[in-house]
């Protein structure tokens, strides 16, 4: 496969940076992107970390997006390499015309090894041992200098710069100024000693405003706070944590009582995922709206609760922040990968509903989406997200909430209406619409019934009887059907000018790629329909799209093709239309990779 | 098979309770179980001890697990709410239930398969947490709906229906219980009722995590000669310490105990829970005394019951997570969302 090889120019660039991990350049990266940001010119962030906690090599890619693109690109044009284990693999990404930035405190003649790059070296050690005495801040200092250098070459404006480091250090004002005094060395080395700035550059634009930069577990942590959520119960486990942290971070500013310090809410760090589902079973049960984030081992562990709550009719609300699988896989890496098994979660006959963000704004949506959609249906309900979504920091539209806006609680019978029945039958469809009526202990002596997982009629009662227990798995997958037209709709992109022969379909975090890949083939000439699933069970509007098209390529983050597999098994669609179009790496997809395959596949087709 | 409702008699001169309740309205559906379990005599004591404390039945919640003793939570409070969950995983459930709404009276019934074995983190953890509960283990010391086998409670040397003979220690529930730091640990018989429905009670008044180990003999596998769990070595071996009973509020405590012997416990409903000691040196508020008792009583071959161990002062996960008072199920949405305005004032921290 070939680098793309478009050129950078002014607001449109990539930066990575190789660094150590627990060196202490996360913080560092994040500012250098937040800077940009506040000068008007959008960014992408993308932290590719080890599943470590200090030593391994960790990266930091920040795509610079004069035309506010979502996605990785696939270039890099500016290579901070602060980690000599991976200088190879650094410079072999840099693009032709590239510039190579790295500590020249031990020179290395094997990094000019490549003659199309630039090489600047920028002896931060040396300077940050020589104005500083701690050994921790000789370390930490280091990458605020590179900050610096990288600030003068690329033009970014420090005053910016510096009132970030003062917001950040607000609380320990001691750092303030070391941090200002590394910022400073690295800034005047470089101007000293290059051309600053570069031919590609940041220049200041209005591009920001009205957006935020916010990873989607913190959103979904806000969502669930704003959707009323009371009992979250979890264990904790990369790249999910982040998300109960949020939750708690909100709960504390929203939700304890200021005169008596009282909480009405319940956070329970469980001794596993096996109880912590079990605890959001009992709560939700109990009328509470209640959650639990997790990623795919722990959906494994919680597939038996997932599977009660779906016969025993329990509303539930999981995050599957996804990581790569199968097993322990790689655990600080993303992918689809358990989009069947959500789907299909628990032993016998089960179907879940599946929500798919594609960016943290629609976590914060979706959070509260998928508790309506929980206690409408009594159901589990998945927020399918990954790590990319999950932890990277995206620049996405302010979030809005509406204050019209009411919850949907379904059918929760109370104690007058209760009291007004003859009798009350748990799992009768009296509606038609193959949800039942269900009570909430405590409400009405009427009202009570037996919860189970065993085989039960209409009455909650136990049954082996074919005819009663057919009965209820009967209307449970006519509930499920009828949810499909109740989840996000799908949205659709059609290629502009004329009838696109083919489609696109996307899911999740690829929209982005997807969305400028679609740019990119069309300024060639190739017009593709693109449609991004948003939910399942699938509305006849994907199936409509599917049979618009000669063919329709599925773009996924996974080995098998998970969503077409869905595709397959739950709609009518011919085999032979679904392409599929997969990406593994466990790195977050780029716009590069789906523009190439599309249009390999393209010339393929003409040439056949 | 499918479940049978049972015959409501209520009896004209039939007892009351303050509710102006009888019995009969604390019953559930037909027991499934083989007749002469030790675990009907439970659900009876159950029964009994809600009416005697008037709960409303609605009012009161059942969770069980899966196994023969945890199916009988349909057997009695037909008015109120019953949760069959998954096996060895009734304390999570209980657990967020108590979360959602600590306003209600929670009861689990589980049995020593279904504690004990897959049961034993979640049985461990709901302790630590203090869920404020009552925690009924039926043990008996055998898998019965699987037919036979051995449990982890079965004692070394204890001798199956087949023959077989167990080789691997028991698991005691009381003294781990006791480890983790339980505040309300019991030991009874089912056999027992006059010491058994006065412990539950005690046990449903209790603040906190109670846990009441009940020997349920097996008629069907564990009843016969080898068998440590049977009701002939029961009774043999049957060793009652201290006697428990719960006193409410509105009533003064008997003066029917000698001067001495019993030890009213102060609840933080404002009742009491007071001990009659049958063993002199037995004191239930001395966590180390319990366990050197137990221990001595085991090295004799008996089995010691009573309330063994109580700490009221101990606060139950509703205080320790300092949850409101009000049931977090109850709040209206507008006091839960922070609305718009809100919102766009915290976004100000992610520009």
């Amino acid at each position: 496969m070939s680098t793309p090889m478009n050129t950078p120019g002014i607001n449109d660039f990539v930066i990575k940076l190789a660094n150590v991990n627990g060196t202490g350049s996360a913080s560092a990266n994040g500012l250098l992107m937040k800077s940009i940001f506040r000068m008007g010119v959008p960014v992408v962030g993308k932290n590719v970390f080890p599943s470590n906690i200090q030593g391994l090599p960790t990266w930091y890619e920040i795509r610079v997006t004069g035309a506010g693109y979502g996605a990785r690109s696939g270039n890099v044009d500016m290579m901070v390499a602060m980690n000599a284990n991976t200088y190879a693999r650094d410079i072999a990404e840099l693009r032709p015309g590239g510039v190579l930035i790295y500590d020249s405190t031990w020179p290395r003649q094997h990094v000019l090894s490549r003659t199309d790059v630039t090489v600047l070296g920028v002896p931060l050690a040396q300077m940050c041992n020589a104005a500083f005495k701690v050994a921790r801040s000789r370390v930490l200092m280091k990458n605020m200098a590179y900050v610096g250098a990288v600030a003068a070459l690329l033009s970014i404006d420090v005053e910016v710069i510096r009132t970030l480091v003062r917001e950040m250090f607000a609380k320990k004002p001691k750092l303030v100024d070391l941090n200002m005094q590394a910022l400073a060395l690295g800034y005047d080395y470089a101007m000293e000693h290059f051309e600053c700035p570069l031919p590609f550059k940041v220049e200041r634009l209005d591009e920001t405003k009205n957006k935020i930069m916010i990873d989607g577990n913190t959103a979904a942590g806000l969502g669930c706070v704003y959707a009323g959520a009371t009992v979250g119960a979890w264990y904790p486990i990369t790249p999910s944590t982040s998300l109960m942290d949020a939750f708690k971070k909100w709960c504390e500013k929203f939700r304890v009582d200021p005169k008596t310090g009282e909480h009405n809410y319940c956070i329970i760090q469980a001794e596993d995922e096996l109880a912590a589902v079990g605890m959001v079973v009992g709560a939700s049960w109990n009328g509470a709206r209640a959650f639990t984030p997790t990623s795919g081992p722990g959906i494994s562990l919680m597939s038996e609760f997932i599977g009660f709550a779906y016969y025993a009719e329990i509303p539930l609300v999981l995050f599957d922040v996804q990581r790569v699988g199968p097993s322990t896989g790689m655990p600080t890496r993303t992918q689809q990968g358990d989009v069947q098994m959500c789907a299909y979660a628990s032993h016998g006959d089960t179907r879940h509903i599946l929500l798919f963000p594609a960016h943290p704004g629609e976590c914060f949506t979706m959070a509260a989406d998928a508790f309506d959609l929980a206690e409408r249906y009594q159901t589990p309900v998945f927020v399918l997200s990954d790590i990319d979504i999950g932890m990277n920091d995206w620049m996405v539209d302010e979030l809005e909430w509406d204050d019209a806006r009411q919850p949907d609680r379904g059918k929760v019978l109370n104690a007058e209406q209760i009291e007004s029945l003859e009798q009350f039958h748990r799992y009768k469809d009296v509606d038609g619409d193959g949800i039942a009526y269900r009570t909430l202990p405590g409400t009405h002596p009427k009202g009570a019934y037996f919860t189970r997982g065993s085989g039960h009629n209409a009455d909650g009662n136990y049954t082996e009887n074919e005819a009663e227990y057919q009965e209820v798995l009967d209307r449970l997958v006519r509930k499920w059907r009828g949810a499909a037209d109740h989840v996000p709709a799908p949205i659709v992109k059609k290629a502009k000018g004329g009838k696109a022969r083919w489609g696109i379909l996307a899911y999740g975090s690829s929209d982005c790629a997807v969305l400028e890949a679609c740019d990119t083939l069309a300024a060639e000439g190739l017009h593709m329909d693109y449609m991004r699933i948003r939910g399942f069970p699938f509305s006849d509007e994907v199936s409509d799209f599917v049979m618009a098209h000669d063919h329709v390529f599925v773009v996924e983050q996974n080995r098998d093709a998970q969503l077409r597999g869905l595709l397959l098994l739950e709609t009518q669609i011919p085999r032979a239309k679904l392409l599929p179009l997969l990406h593994y790496s466990g790195e977050p997809l780029t716009s590069h990779f789906v523009h190439e395959h599309i249009k390999d596949a393209a010339r393929q087709e003409q040439s056949a | 098979m499918t479940s049978f409702a049972k015959p409501h008699i209520n009896l004209k001169h039939a007892k009351r309770n303050a509710l102006g309740l009888t019995r009969h309205d604390y019953e559930g559906a037909m027991s499934t179980l083989c007749a002469g379990c030790g675990h009907d005599s439970v659900t009876a004591c159950m029964a009994k001890a809600f009416f005697e404390l008037s709960i409303e039945p609605h009012r009161a919640v059942k969770i069980s697990g899966i196994g023969c003793s945890s199916k009988t939570t349909a057997y009695f409070l037909s008015e109120s709410h019953g949760n069959n969950t998954v096996h060895g995983r009734m304390p999570s459930v209980a657990t967020g239930a108590a979360a959602a709404n600590a306003g209600l009276t929670y009861i689990g019934v589980s049995g020593d398969g279904d504690s004990l074995s897959i049961g034993m983190g979640q049985f461990a953890h709901a302790i630590r947490r203090n869920v404020n509960m009552l925690y009924m283990l039926e043990n008996n010391g055998v898998y019965g709906l699987t037919k036979g086998q051995f449990s982890a409670s079965a004692d070394i040397g204890s001798k199956s229906k087949k023959g077989e003979v167990n080789l691997s220690p028991p698991i005691d529930p009381v003294t781990l219980a006791l480890s983790l730091g339980a505040t309300f640990v019991a030991r009874a018989f089912s056999g027992d009722r006059e010491q058994l429905v006065p412990l539950i009670k005690a046990g449903l008044k209790h603040n906190g995590f109670g846990l009441i180990d009940v020997i349920s003999p097996c008629v069907s596998f564990n009843d016969h000669v080898g068998s440590t769990k049977s009701y002939a070595h029961t009774y043999k071996y049957y060793h009652p310490a201290v006697h428990a009973d719960y006193v409410p509020m509105s009533e003064e405590i008997k003066t029917s105990y000698a001067a001495g012997e019993a030890v009213p416990v102060e609840l933080h409903d404002g009742g009491s829970i007071v001990l009659r000691k049958l063993d002199e040196d037995y004191d239930p508020r001395d966590r180390g005394a319990a366990y050197a008792q137990i221990a001595e009583r085991d090295a004799k071959g008996e089995i010691v019951t009573g309330l063994l161990y109580i700490d009221e002062s101990r606060e139950d996960m509703a205080a320790m997570n300092k949850l409101t008072s009000r049931p977090l199920n109850t709040f209206p949405y507008d006091e839960l969302c922070p609305g718009s305005d809100a919102l766009t004032a915290l976004q100000k921290g992610f520009r």
